[in-house]
């Protein structure tokens, strides 16, 4: 028996990454989030991009865990509702200032996902897919079942986010943060791709024993990537927790692990950019096809396989190589 | 004491026997593609609303649920010749998104064709309850118990004495060894993919009587199916079975003798620690890793 | 249908230039009195998803409501243009879909929020845009503290507690023993319970769990079977959990009276629950027994109507929780007409003056402080006899 998950996934990863410059991504990327108010009709609108933004934010930080790291997590959603509650508990139950509520909580975060990944990083293949799935819903069902804390499976109203006195309401101004946040998340990401700690990590993906043996701690490695992918979700659930107003236990649910991989796969594992245009899509898809009511599913979901098919490395990289054929 | 023990127990093994049939159906697509077919548990629910429709239509109970298996078979088969096999040179994660979007969509077909109400399935054998030692055991729990037990024997005989089963598990030991000798692994992952849905139809069938069924009743099983196959090692019969009945039997016991409120959660951690300390699950074997 | 070429060509020249000219007619006619804005009615379900058994009945019922009283004529004399969306039970869905409701749709009130989760998530949103918001979901927290915008249309879990206590009293039963799903309606009404148990002198001695997609739930009631002295058992609970606990609650020979909650108030209970369902005791609305109910109970029309129109209509057996659609959409009906205009503010104060409004849920007399408007005798306990409901008090 061979590991096959990270052996046969690594042929996409392969690819150079020359032919989508990091910069020129990251401009593109700018330009658009600056250009979308202008053409957006209404506040709804703007409402689906920022849910689009933080859903990408998360996408990035997952991606760098499955598409460069080779590593899979089924529970993901589970440090996205840590963030979101902790960030929600710490401001409203406690009193904390909005943003230390949000550093606060993306730190706890990411002290439970280094202790929680070191062992949980030994496993391969399905069995760490079973293992963050397992994870993913006892967080969930604890968040559920201590209703006197979290306010059960209803939900908890979250206070808006203030930072010294100014709070921040609108869509507008909403926007203007998640865009922020998703250029520096997207920035940070590419940077560290691009940095040796990157290079290890594309290399452990390729054959984990051939980069222990060329000198490359794959334990720390992987970690670090299981961790860095825990704090981009924790910050963007804390995020998503005060522009809403409101959480309930469903964003730790694994229907939504399940979505936030299905994100980063269509869009293309192992481009940071694919990650972006995966959360893009298939946020967009269901507020479009709402208009088909019982149709939704069966169109989303044909929709979905048949991309799949088609473009089998994901959008990005599929349409990426299709464009580089097409030069001389 | 010993009278609720025995009624956990009875819980346990039924529900148990349950998870083992799903599960077995993802060992069987695992073992001849490395897919995790997120549609598993699409096809219980297609078993048992399937069945319920046709004994709504008029149809006598058992030829219902033969009925219903077909279906579910032909639905899988289609699965993989439409959509498994087009992608056949992709990634096992896209591959395994692909079955995300065919549970999705066999979901939404689910709906519209059978609505969004709960159905129920008359018992093979009535509802008067068995005593059993001071356990209170339903007879649809017996059938359960015994359906699994039968199939578990008839799938060793396949695996074991058949051309096509151990045609199988050549597959699934060495895929180029097996294309080497002549046996066609396209075939191959047609016939489990068929096998694993037929599977998963009876396991429905057998237990919508007890637990009802609604459009939305696959997606929990086929998690605790996966959690099962994990559990006793992916990729192995016994495993799974193995499994899927320790799965049945935490949840009712710590239901019964922890707290029914973290059972969900409880039989989780447990499986999290086999894992750590087997990492290949309760049967799987020591794997070396090629370089 | 083919006529000759040229005398084809002819005719159609000829109809479209009448046609033409009638159009332009009509547009030149437009501005009148007569073709005035719709008024838009906005709601997000739970169509599908997991409270699909709440918002299909209450999405068909709109839709028929709204078909019959445009072809009456609409309200006001004006047609009512109905926007639904379906939120599938997540309360972000839900969220986003009010936000689309208020903003590209601009409708002029929302009636909607099939679960607490999801209504919740949207009450911030109705406050903020100053449209009044008519939820169809159970808690009592969405009335309490009240909201200025935000109204209530089915009977809080808090009643259905206090009616079944009441009950119990009756019965001179005070050991109970209380089972109840996980899920959102679970463990808002077992909370409720637990409040109120101490006015009626009852004493919880067993307090049991189960997952929402559980398919066995005799554990725990072995549990419960075990402990001394129940009286009664209470399960809280929605969807097919109950049925599931009915049908053990038989197969291990509980004996011990049995409640459930309105959330399973539905003959589709009864039909999955089978025989086990007999003697079981629920407060229900008046709908469920609309032919049972005598000639003066001034619900007695009401309900029997809806039903009737909704069983032709739809083909399917009436739901409560379809009736409270039904009271959400007739309310505002009804406050319009004393309003005399869409006017958001003057809707909103329309519908708090609400006084001896017979919807299928009961008589509705609203008030600045209070938002729902039902007593406790809008709830009536019924009892399964023989697979069906008989009235009990």
């Amino acid at each position: 028996m061979d590991s096959s998950v990270p052996c046969a996934a690594s042929a996409s990863s392969a690819a150079p990454r020359a032919a989508w410059p990091r910069h020129g991504g990251l401009v593109l990327l700018a330009l658009v989030v600056f250009a979308l108010p202008l053409a957006a009709r209404n506040d709804y609108v703007l409402d689906v991009a920022i849910t689009v933004a933080l859903n990408a934010i998360v996408c990035v930080g997952l991606n760098l865990l499955i598409g460069y790291a080779g590593q899979i997590s089924l529970g993901h959603a589970g440090f996205f509702a840590l963030g979101a509650y902790g960030a929600a508990l710490l401001s409203g139950r406690f009193g904390w200032p909005a943003l230390a509520a949000l550093a606060g909580a993306t730190a706890a975060v990411a002290l439970l996902a280094w202790l929680v990944g070191r062992p949980i990083l030994r496993l391969k293949g399905h069995y760490l897919a079973m293992a963050t799935l397992g994870l993913g819903i006892i967080v969930a069902i604890v968040i559920a079942t201590e209703d006197g804390i979290t306010g059960g499976p209803d939900g908890m109203t979250v206070p808006p986010l203030a930072v010294a006195g100014f709070v921040l309401r609108g869509e507008q101004a909403w926007y203007a943060l998640s865009g922020a946040a998703l250029l520096l998340a997207v920035w940070l990401a590419s940077n560290l791709i691009a940095s040796p700690t990157g290079r290890a990590l594309r290399a452990l993906h390729a054959s984990e024993i051939a980069a222990e043996l060329a000198g490359i701690d794959s334990a720390r490695h992987k970690l670090m990537a299981f961790v860095v992918s825990a704090v981009f979700a924790a910050l963007a659930g804390g995020l998503a927790a005060f522009h809403a107003g409101f959480i309930t236990p469903a964003k730790a649910s694994f229907l939504h692990s399940i979505e936030l991989v299905t994100m980063v796969v269509f869009g293309g594992m192992a481009s940071t950019f694919g990650a972006v245009v995966g959360a893009a899509v298939l946020t967009v898809l269901p507020q479009l096809l709402t208009v088909l009511k019982d149709y939704e599913m069966v169109v989303f979901g044909a929709l979905l396989m048949a991309t799949m098919i088609f473009f089998p490395r994901g959008v990005v990289p599929t349409l990426a190589a299709l464009w580089r054929r097409r030069r001389p | 004491m010993g009278a609720q023990a025995l009624q956990f127990l009875a819980a346990g093994l039924t529900a148990g026997s349950i998870y083992a049939l799903v599960a077995l159906g993802f060992s069987i697509v695992f073992n001849a593609s490395r897919v995790i077919n997120f549609a598993q548990g699409e096809f219980v629910m297609i078993g048992g609303m399937a069945a319920a429709s046709l004994v709504g239509a008029g149809a006598p109970l058992l030829l219902a649920i033969a009925g219903a298996v077909l279906l579910a078979t032909a639905v899988g088969l289609l699965l993989e010749k439409l959509a498994i096999e087009r992608a056949a040179r992709a990634d096992v994660t896209t591959l395994i998104i692909i079955t995300i979007g065919a549970s999705i969509l066999l979901r939404g077909l689910a709906q519209l064709v059978w609505g969004k109400g709960i159905r129920a399935l008359p018992p093979i054998s009535g509802e008067r309850p068995i005593e059993l030692l001071g356990a209170s055991v339903l007879p649809q729990s017996l059938w359960v118990l015994g359906a699994t037990l039968a199939i578990v024997a008839a799938l060793s005989w396949f695996f074991e004495r058949t051309r096509a089963g151990r045609a199988m598990r050549a597959t699934a030991a060495n895929r180029l060894a097996a294309q080497l000798v002549g046996i066609d692994v396209r075939h191959v992952l047609l016939a489990s993919f068929g096998l694993a849905s037929a599977l998963g139809a009876v396991a429905g069938a057998l237990i919508a009587p007890i637990a009802f069924t609604s459009w939305d009743a696959g997606t929990l099983l086929g998690l605790k199916g996966f959690a099962a196959a994990i559990l006793g090692g992916l990729g192995s019969f016994h495993g799974a079975v193995a499994g899927g009945l320790v799965l049945g039997l935490l949840e009712s016991l710590g239901a019964g003798f922890v707290s029914s409120a973290y059972k969900d959660a409880i039989a989780f951690v447990v499986i999290l620690a086999v894992l750590f300390v087997r990492p290949d699950g309760l049967v799987g074997a020591l794997r070396s890793e090629r370089v | 249908m083919r006529l000759h070429l040229p005398a084809r060509a002819a005719l159609l020249t000829r109809r479209c230039i009448l046609a033409g000219a009638a159009a332009l007619a009509a547009a030149a006619a437009l501005p009148g009195a007569a073709a005035e804005e719709p008024l838009r009615v906005g709601a997000f379900l739970s169509v599908t998803g997991p409270a699909a058994f709440l918002g299909d009945p209450e999405q068909k019922t709109l839709e028929m409501v709204v078909e019959r009283l445009n072809a009456a004529g609409g309200v006001n004399g004006r047609k009512l243009q109905l926007v639904v969306y379906d939120d599938a039970g997540d309360a972000e869905k839900a969220r986003t879909f009010a936000k689309r409701l208020l903003e590209q749709d601009k409708v002029d009130v929302i009636v909607g929020g099939s679960t607490t989760g999801t209504t919740m998530a949207a009450i911030p949103l109705a406050e903020q845009a100053g449209t009044p918001f008519l939820s169809l979901a159970g808690a009592v927290g969405i009335v309490e503290p009240v909201k200025k915008w935000v109204f209530k249309t089915p009977h809080t879990d808090r009643m259905a507690c206090e009616k079944i206590f009441a009950d119990m009293q009756s019965r001179k039963l005070s050991k109970l023993a209380l089972i109840s799903g996980t899920g959102g309606f679970d463990k808002s009404m077992r909370g409720e319970c637990l409040k109120v148990v101490g006015k009626y002198g009852i004493e919880v001695v067993a307090d049991e769990s189960y997952g929402a997609a559980d398919t066995d739930m005799t554990a725990q009631l072995t549990k419960i079977k075990a402990t001394p002295g129940v009286q009664a058992v209470l399960n809280a609970g929605f969807g097919q959990g109950p049925a599931i606990v009915t049908k053990n609650y038989r197969q291990l020979g509980l004996t011990a009276a049995l409640y459930q909650s309105h959330g399973v108030a539905s003959k589709e209970f009864i039909r999955l629950a089978g025989d086990a369902a007999e003697g079981v005791r629920l407060p229900a609305s008046a709908l469920l027994v609309a032919e049972l109910l005598n000639d003066e109970d001034p619900q007695k029309p009401v309900v029997v109507a809806y039903k009737r129109d909704y069983e032709a209509r739809w083909k399917s057996d009436v739901s409560t929780f379809g009736g409270h659609a039904y009271d959400g959409l007739m309310l505002t009906v009804d406050a319009l007409k004393r309003a005399g205009s869409a006017d958001r503010a003057k809707l909103r104060d329309a519908l708090e003056a609400t006084h001896g409004y017979v919807g299928t849920g009961g008589v509705v007399n609203m008030s600045a402080a209070d938002h729902l408007g039902l007593d406790l005798t809008a709830f009536r306990m019924l009892e399964v006899r023989k697979g069906n409901w008989v009235v009990i008090r």
